[in-house]
């Protein structure tokens, strides 16, 4: 027989288990997970000390909220924050959201850094013991894997065979 | 018309409401959003093909992303009220961690997300943590 014979092979793939792959961040992925932790935070205690200065807005009166976007203290974290999302979304593409999260809420402990230093608010023993559980808890998921992997449940090979 | 004094903080079902409200909110625009830069692909690899133009479409003309971000606009304002009437220090850390949480099984349930033991201790650390932040 001449020319090409063609076999099609139904080979399944690991069941239909989940894998975690645990691939090493490269440097440029490790700054953007860094952006995303220092950006949020930064934005979102401009965010505070802007609004804190503005008078009691109430749901009957909604448009005020509107309004205050375009005060400077909230326009800068609006900026900051659009700078967090950008990363946020580069890690979002290579990363598993529930590795993200956790690996990037260190922010936490920034936000009551400047909480305390910046805006002078009182932050009791008992708040700063939970924000180091938040950290431990931050830790502990950012030493493990960072994607879940779904492979295909069957893949369809064909062998070309030259007789 | 402005006080003279500041307003009373607000009760703590009140507090809880305005928390729930971001959390439920960032939530289902972060699974969204998660879900449609998984089908996007890796926006590094995209960007180094087509450059950022390139990297940039791919995310604008995804309709998950759009409804992903409408829920995070929600999660905005709502922080923003939240922040009118509540400290920085308690409200942060507290929808971010509950977020967490919630994310957790939301990643679970509608990502297909491997939520693994260390994942969940994490969550139950963060737990705690947030009973701590807001007692």
């Amino acid at each position: 027989m001449g020319g090409k014979a063609r076999t099609s092979i139904q080979r399944p793939i690991a069941g239909t288990e989940i894998l975690m792959a645990h691939p090493k961040l490269s440097l440029w992925q490790y700054a953007v997970l860094g952006l995303v932790s220092i950006s949020a935070p930064l934005g979102d205690s401009c965010l505070s000390r802007g609004m804190t200065g503005l008078p009691d807005i109430t749901l009957a009166h909604p448009g005020t909220l509107v309004a205050a976007v375009f005060t400077p203290w909230i326009a800068v974290g609006i900026a900051l924050l659009i700078g967090f999302f950008a990363s946020y979304l580069t890690a979002l593409s290579w990363a598993d959201l529930t590795f993200v999260l956790p690996a990037t809420a260190s922010g936490n402990v920034i936000v009551a850094l400047f909480a305390h230093f910046w805006l002078h608010e009182t932050i009791s023993l008992q708040r700063w013991a939970g924000i180091v559980l938040i950290t431990v808890g931050v830790g502990f998921v950012a030493n493990g894997p960072s994607l879940t992997e779904h492979p295909a449940p069957a893949v369809k090979l064909e062998e070309e065979q030259v007789q | 018309m402005n006080l003279p004094y500041p307003a009373p903080p607000p009760g703590i079902w009140a507090s809880s409401a305005m928390i729930a409200a971001i959390v439920l909110a960032s939530t289902a625009g972060e699974v969204l959003t998660a879900a449609a830069m998984k089908s996007i692909g890796d926006l590094d690899e995209i960007r180094a093909h087509s450059g950022m133009k390139g990297a940039i479409r791919a995310v604008v003309t995804c309709p998950l992303f759009f409804a992903g971000v409408s829920f995070l606009a929600l999660a905005f304002f709502s922080l923003l009220f939240a922040l009118n009437h509540m400290n920085l220090s308690l409200v942060a850390p507290a929808s971010a961690s509950l977020t967490l949480v919630t994310n957790a099984i939301a990643g679970k349930l509608f990502l297909k997300e491997n939520v693994d033991r260390r994942r969940w201790t994490a969550a139950v650390l963060v737990c705690v943590g947030v009973y701590f932040l807001a007692h």
